[in-house]
């Protein structure tokens, strides 16, 4: 540690950090452009200049390390006067559209220009005009604002892995772009906004839509991956205008995947608004009366075997108590949450958890991933795998598809639960290996016995100690974990289900199947909010809330618990989920013991105990290595789950946004190659 | 005088001389080459064209070839300001514009190159696309101020009329001896050295 | 006392004699390198910072302290030696005619600088634009490694020491030596944030020293004739012979091998022809390339020509390029041009160099043509004070001080300039 004197306040920071960390140490606010904690130090914005003790010049903060006994003083007059000079030069070339810039409000310069800022320009000289870059549908450029931080070309090269945006020419001519005009490849290009200090990239679908003070801002969970990223809905009236990523350290940082952010004009369309019934075999406008009265006729004349509910990959955790809950009162234990008959065993949590919890990874040693498109089912998570592997002495190995990038190194192993046996050695050598296994892998016939192999080839390789569990299985969706921890995993299984095995059927947010192998004569119940396929083959159609709709729980893969917060109402008469159940249930006398949210998240706390520690995992080894049931696994190749990774969930394939990319980028390579 | 080619790939001769360069560099830092290579580049669509240039897709092929993200190779290319990344004219004429040179007369030296080559100034390829004129920042040899480079030589002690006068003969298909166009020994001064004139015997 | 032929150490500066080896060893090169080497690593460096040289590509860092720096153990990571020849100061030409005419002196001074720092390899980093140059000394060097003087065993020494060049290719930024480091790992030529210093983190990560070609080559003859002998001429601290490019307004422009410290109206005078029409004819001198300020003659009149005689006068030694200009020169057009040459070689990282380089010519430009208020030049100078030391290397402040210098010394002439302008311009609109 060294003891660093801050403007007379003494601090201790490590040895190593920079005198910007220990200015921020001190409670001192060093102002910044190009500097982030995230990214590689550049050094080149100048702003961050502070008076150092016996060095001769100001020195930038944010590339100086510290020393032992070191006097800085963020306040002189001629750290004043320095930063004023940055700010000029910064200005001259940057256009003054401040009332027509989106970032006006939230712009840094902005912000850095009223404490540094001279009130009157005195360059008179024209000023330079950078042409606008198209980087594709997500990121729009106004490049006369840039000033050539060079945050973006880092995070893409850094964060991202997808080297693509770069500094070219130089001097006062550098311009940042990607030289060969193309799309950015990256599904994390919408951070490339956050970053920007200034209105040089900012939302495509956002522009001209609003400004920041006109938002009304929502904590919430992104689940439309399994990640479980902690952002802020900011709406306006009945109307989700754009999400944003919240730092959370142990989930997704400070970053968002595009399909997360992107997504919400989805929210607009196709919505499910209000309740259907199916009256001589057409789907007709109902009340809820009249939809309950529909569904309590039906279920009543059955016995509780014939019964069976399905939760699919959006369904918050609410309401899948509260289904659950409603089945044991009509006598049933017909439940599945695996929409996507993916093999999951429920019979312990670490066999479904992405056990090694996302921070986990970064103490990892070796890595094999099978049957997963980390890249497309989870960005932000991948993005924590680069930036392991780019401290180094990180070993990868994938299973799956050829032509997979990761973003980063992988040796490809080939294609079939075979080939597990290609990394062996690499993760004996590891002190602590990690095995990712895809929900997209046990999505066949032999996938119990490939989450077998998965789990075993962890015990083999000694990934399963009391101190480090390296069993990993990384879903999909926001709500597919929260189901597995409630249990919602019995009786008759969802192909028997859909094979005519019952008479009835709840589907709850259960988009995952073809609903063409629903057995004819099935009376199916849909309950979830928007109209997709599933909703057509519906006898009863029950309108819910979708995730920015409601105050709900959601597990992301590490089994993590978070709430997501009500930013807007739902549209019509859709309704909160849970609420419905609550509701249907009393209507047939089979009243459901909670009535508020208070009450039914308790008894999710007495459900399962990832309820009673919201935000928190239980991390922690393994104690038991007892594989699960399985068998030996065909030498069937993996086929990778996420077709388009941009139309991937309800929402998103009503979303324009993501259709504009969807034709932009195409089906990624890996799967158009079959 | 071409476009944008639809491919590049490097000849024999290219590839004779990139594997020469390579092994300069250690194991893993072959992104090293990437200033070499592209003066290969260059060379070979010399050659090939009679324009030397570097051509997108070639960026892309150096990239490959060095294990780097394309965008790092356009960097570099537009950074390093030899590297012409558009068509230029067969002789490609770069004058000294910076101070040491404009001091000895490099205003005459620009004028007589826009005369004899057809050019309207900077930037300018003649339309017989013999000739692209440049203006460079200082190139080193200001005591044999102004100068011209054609290509890779220097042509020193310039005028008005000996720059017309060379012109001329690269005109004629011809190539003079590079260096002081007023007979100078190299940088001694005019009228021969002063010093190391082997006078002095111990 | 003008300095002997018998004491110049580019015996070949103009390449009057063959450059190649059997030449270069009647000159007295490659003599005794085993037994120099023999003398250990800090043998030699104690005898580099007797002779008290100064690193001779501008900054006039003492070579053996440098040199000194390299790590005496190695970590695992290979030391490197980088010889810095992207020569492209405006005014200076003297490592050329080093590169052209002797090249063995400088390869020779690579072997035992590198044997001294304990490099594994060296690389020449030449300016692209010498082609004709490093084409000589590649052959230069195939020649010594034909002849055992480089590669396994140098010299017979037992020690094993790699030499290559590599050519640049049009970037004054790539002679700041972290931004040739950069250029040598195959990047933009941007200069690194310091610490860590290169003799810590240099090429490719790992301890590196980066010397000047003219400081590297003076030093297989100071280790055979010894440092006390180098450190004869000149005034103490600022010792040794040292290559001057002497051009501009002089009647005869030339390179020459002269002692430190000589009077620059004798180097003038004595090796250049005098000024053009004679020394009152002189307006005044940029005595060391380009980034050093101009000196007004009456200062030219007996400055002499070290490290600090031209410090003293708010100017420096730099690379010895001495850029005369007579009466006749339009001197605010002559450091526009220079301000001109800094915005075009600024690599764009730093706010105050990337905005300011462009801002000062635009105002320079104006100058030049009195288009401008006189409160301008206030302004202006105020603009080069808010570049200079504000960004993370020292272009900017070689950028800014060409117009300081113009400033301090040519104000009235800039005002009669604007004022000239402003009349002219007056008339015509009442015309």
């Amino acid at each position: 540690m060294a003891k660093v004197t801050v403007d007379g306040i003494e601090v201790e920071v490590p040895n190593g950090a920079s005198v910007l960390q220990a200015c921020e140490a001190a409670g001192k606010e060093v102002p910044r452009f190009c500097y982030h904690e995230r990214l590689s130090v550049a050094g080149n914005c100048r702003m961050c200049l502070v008076e150092v003790e016996k060095a001769p010049k100001p020195v930038a903060s944010c590339a100086y390390p510290v020393m032992d006994g070191m006097k800085v003083f963020t306040d002189t007059a001629v750290v004043r006067q320095a930063r004023r000079n940055v700010m000029e030069f910064l200005l001259i070339n940057h256009p003054l559209d401040c009332p027509i810039c989106d970032q006006g409000g939230e712009c840094d310069l902005q912000d850095q220009a009223v404490a540094y800022g001279h009130d009157k320009s005195r360059y008179g000289e024209p000023k330079r005009a950078v042409k606008d870059k198209d980087i594709g549908p997500l990121v729009k450029t106004v490049m006369n604002r840039c000033i050539q931080c060079t945050r973006c070309v880092r995070f893409c090269a850094e964060v991202a892995g997808t080297p693509e945006l770069g500094g070219t020419n130089r001097g006062e001519n550098m311009e940042i772009g990607t030289y060969v005009e193309k799309a950015l490849t990256s599904e994390l290009s919408g951070n490339l906004i956050d970053i920007c200090p200034v209105g040089a990239l900012t939302s495509r679908p956002y522009a001209f839509v609003s400004r920041p003070w006109e938002l009304s801002k929502t904590d919430s969970i992104d689940v439309l991956d399994a990640v479980g990223a902690n952002i802020r809905v900011d709406a306006r009236g009945p109307e989700v205008l754009r999400i944003i990523p919240r730092i959370n350290e142990a989930v997704n940082e400070e970053w968002m995947a595009d399909r997360g952010r992107f997504s919400f004009d989805g929210l607009k369309r196709r919505r499910l608004d209000r309740p259907w019934v199916t009256r001589g075999g057409k789907l007709v406008a109902a009340t809820w009366p009249e939809a309950f009265a529909a569904i309590a006729a039906k279920l009543s004349a059955l016995p509780g075997e014939r019964i069976g509910a399905v939760a699919g990959a959006l369904a918050d955790a609410e309401s899948v108590l509260a289904l659950k809950d409603l089945m044991a009162a009509y006598g049933s234990t017909n439940l599945d949450c695996r929409d996507d008959f993916a093999a999951i065993d429920a019979s312990r949590p670490d066999f479904y958890r992405f056990n090694t919890t996302i921070a986990g990874i970064d103490e990892a040693d070796a890595l094999l991933i099978i049957g997963s498109d980390v890249r497309r089912e989870a960005p932000v998570l991948n993005a924590r795998i680069r930036k392991r592997w780019s401290a180094g002495k990180f070993p990868v190995g994938f299973i799956g598809p050829r032509g997979v990038d990761l973003t980063y190194p992988a040796t490809h192993l080939g294609d079939t639960p075979a080939a597990m046996a290609g990394f062996v050695e690499t993760l004996k050598a590891a002190q602590k290996p990690m095995i990712i296994l895809g929900r997209g892998a046990l999505q066949r016939a032999d996938g119990a016995a490939v989450l077998a192999a998965g789990w075993q080839l962890a015990a083999d390789v000694g990934a399963l100690t009391p101190d480090w569990h390296g069993f990993n299985l990384l879903h999909l969706f926001g709500g597919q974990v929260g189901a597995l921890e409630l249990g919602f995993v019995q009786g008759k299984p969802l192909a028997d289900m859909l094979a005519g095995g019952v008479d009835a059927l709840w589907l709850l947010n259960a988009d995952g199947f073809e609903p063409s192998r629903i057995a004819p004569g099935t009376f199916v119940i849909y309950q979830g909010h928007h109209g997709d396929a599933m909703a057509a083959r519906a006898d009863v159609i029950l309108p819910g809330a979708a995730y920015t709709e409601k105050d709900a729980t959601w597990v992301n893969t590490e089994g993590r618990a978070q709430r997501g917060r009500l930013a807007i109402f739902p549209p019509g008469e859709a309704k909160e989920d849970w609420r419905i159940l609550r509701a249907y249930s009393e209507g047939v006398g089979k009243t459901l013991p909670y009535d508020d949210t208070n009450a039914i998240r308790a008894r999710l706390a007495q459900a399962s105990p990832v309820f009673a520690r919201v935000g928190d995992v239980v991390g922690g080894g393994c104690t038991d290595t007892t594989a699960p049931a399985g068998g030996t696994p065909t030498d069937a190749p993996f086929v990778l789950p996420i077709a388009v990774y941009h139309q991937a969930d309800v929402i998103s394939r009503a979303s324009d946004t993501m259709a504009e990319c969807a034709a932009v980028y195409g089906p990624q390579p890996a799967m158009a190659a079959e | 005088m071409s476009a944008e080619p639809e491919s590049f790939a490097f000849d024999a001769e290219s590839e004779a001389k990139i594997a020469t360069i390579l092994p300069r560099y250690p194991e893993g830092k072959q992104a090293s080459a990437v200033i070499p290579l592209l003066y290969v580049v260059q060379k070979q669509m010399g050659r090939q064209t009679g324009s030397a240039w570097v051509p997108r897709v070639a960026m892309d092929v150096v990239a490959d070839r060095l294990s780097m993200p394309p965008i790092r190779v356009y960097e570099v290319a537009t950074f390093y300001f030899m590297f012409n990344t558009k068509p230029i004219g067969r002789y490609h004429l770069q004058v000294c514009g910076t101070t040491p040179c404009w001091l000895r007369g490099s205003d005459d030296v620009l004028r007589a190159c826009k005369d004899a080559g057809a050019l309207k100034g900077y930037g300018d390829t003649s339309a017989d696309g013999l000739f692209t004129l440049t203006e460079m920042e200082c190139m080193g040899a200001c005591v044999n101020a102004p100068m011209i480079a054609v290509d890779d030589d220097y042509y020193e002690d310039l005028d008005y009329e000996s720059t017309v006068r060379l012109i001329e003969s690269l005109k004629r298909g011809e190539r003079p001896k590079p260096g002081s166009v007023i007979s100078r020994q190299t940088s001694a001064p005019e009228g021969g050295p002063q010093v190391l004139t082997g006078a002095e015997q111990e | 006392m003008a300095l002997h032929d018998r004491d110049r150490i580019f015996q070949n500066l103009y390449g009057t004699q063959p450059w190649n080896l059997a030449a270069a060893r009647m000159r007295g090169n490659w003599d005794g390198t085993a037994a120099i080497l023999a003398r250990g690593r800090d043998g030699i460096i104690e005898e580099m910072k007797a002779s008290g040289l100064r690193g001779r590509g501008g900054a006039g860092f003492p070579t053996g302290m440098k040199w000194s720096f390299m790590p005496k153990q190695s970590d695992g990571r290979p030391s490197y030696l980088v010889v810095n020849a992207d020569e492209s100061e405006p005014g200076t030409c003297k490592d050329r005619d080093i590169i052209r005419h002797d090249p063995h002196t400088l390869i020779e001074g690579c072997l035992i600088a590198g044997f001294a720092m304990g490099a594994v390899a060296g690389y020449i980093y030449i300016r692209g634009e010498y082609y004709n140059e490093s084409v000589v000394l590649e052959a230069a060097i195939a020649e010594a490694y034909e002849a055992g003087l480089l590669g396994k065993n140098a010299c017979g020494s037992g020690y094993d020491f790699e030499l290559y060049v590599h050519r640049g290719a049009g970037a004054y930024i790539c002679g700041e030596e972290t931004a040739l480091i950069e250029s040598l790992e195959g990047k933009k030529g941007m200069p690194r944030l310091k610490p860590p210093f290169p003799a810590a983190v240099g090429l490719y990560g790992c301890p590196t020293t980066v010397n000047n070609v003219e400081t590297i080559a003076v030093v297989p003859e100071i280790m055979r004739r010894g440092g006390a002998w180098f450190a004869s001429f000149g005034r103490p601290k600022n010792s040794g012979t040292k290559i001057f490019c002497i051009q501009g307004h002089v009647n005869k422009p030339c390179n020459v091998e002269a002692e430190m410290s000589i009077p620059m109206r004798e180097l003038i005078e004595r090796y250049a022809g005098g000024v053009r029409g004679g020394w009152d004819n002189l307006l005044c001198v940029i005595p060391g390339g380009s980034s050093t300020p101009l000196l007004p003659k009456h200062i030219c009149d007996d400055v002499l020509m070290d490290f600090d005689a031209l410090r003293e006068h708010r100017s420096g030694l730099g690379t010895a390029a001495v850029i005369v200009m007579d009466k006749s020169t339009d001197i605010i057009k002559a450091i526009a041009r220079l301000a001109a040459f800094y915005k075009h070689e600024s690599c764009g990282q730093c706010t105050p160099c990337r905005e300011g380089m462009g801002w000062q010519m635009r105002l320079m430009n104006r100058m030049v043509t009195g288009n401008a208020e006189i409160e301008e030049i206030d302004v202006l100078e105020n603009v080069t004070r808010r570049i200079e030391g504000h960004t993370i290397c020292a272009l900017a402040d070689g950028g800014v001080w060409p117009v300081q210098g113009l400033i301090r010394h040519f104000r009235p002439l800039m005002e009669e300039r604007i004022m000239a302008y402003k009349a002219q311009h007056t008339r015509l609109a009442a015309e």
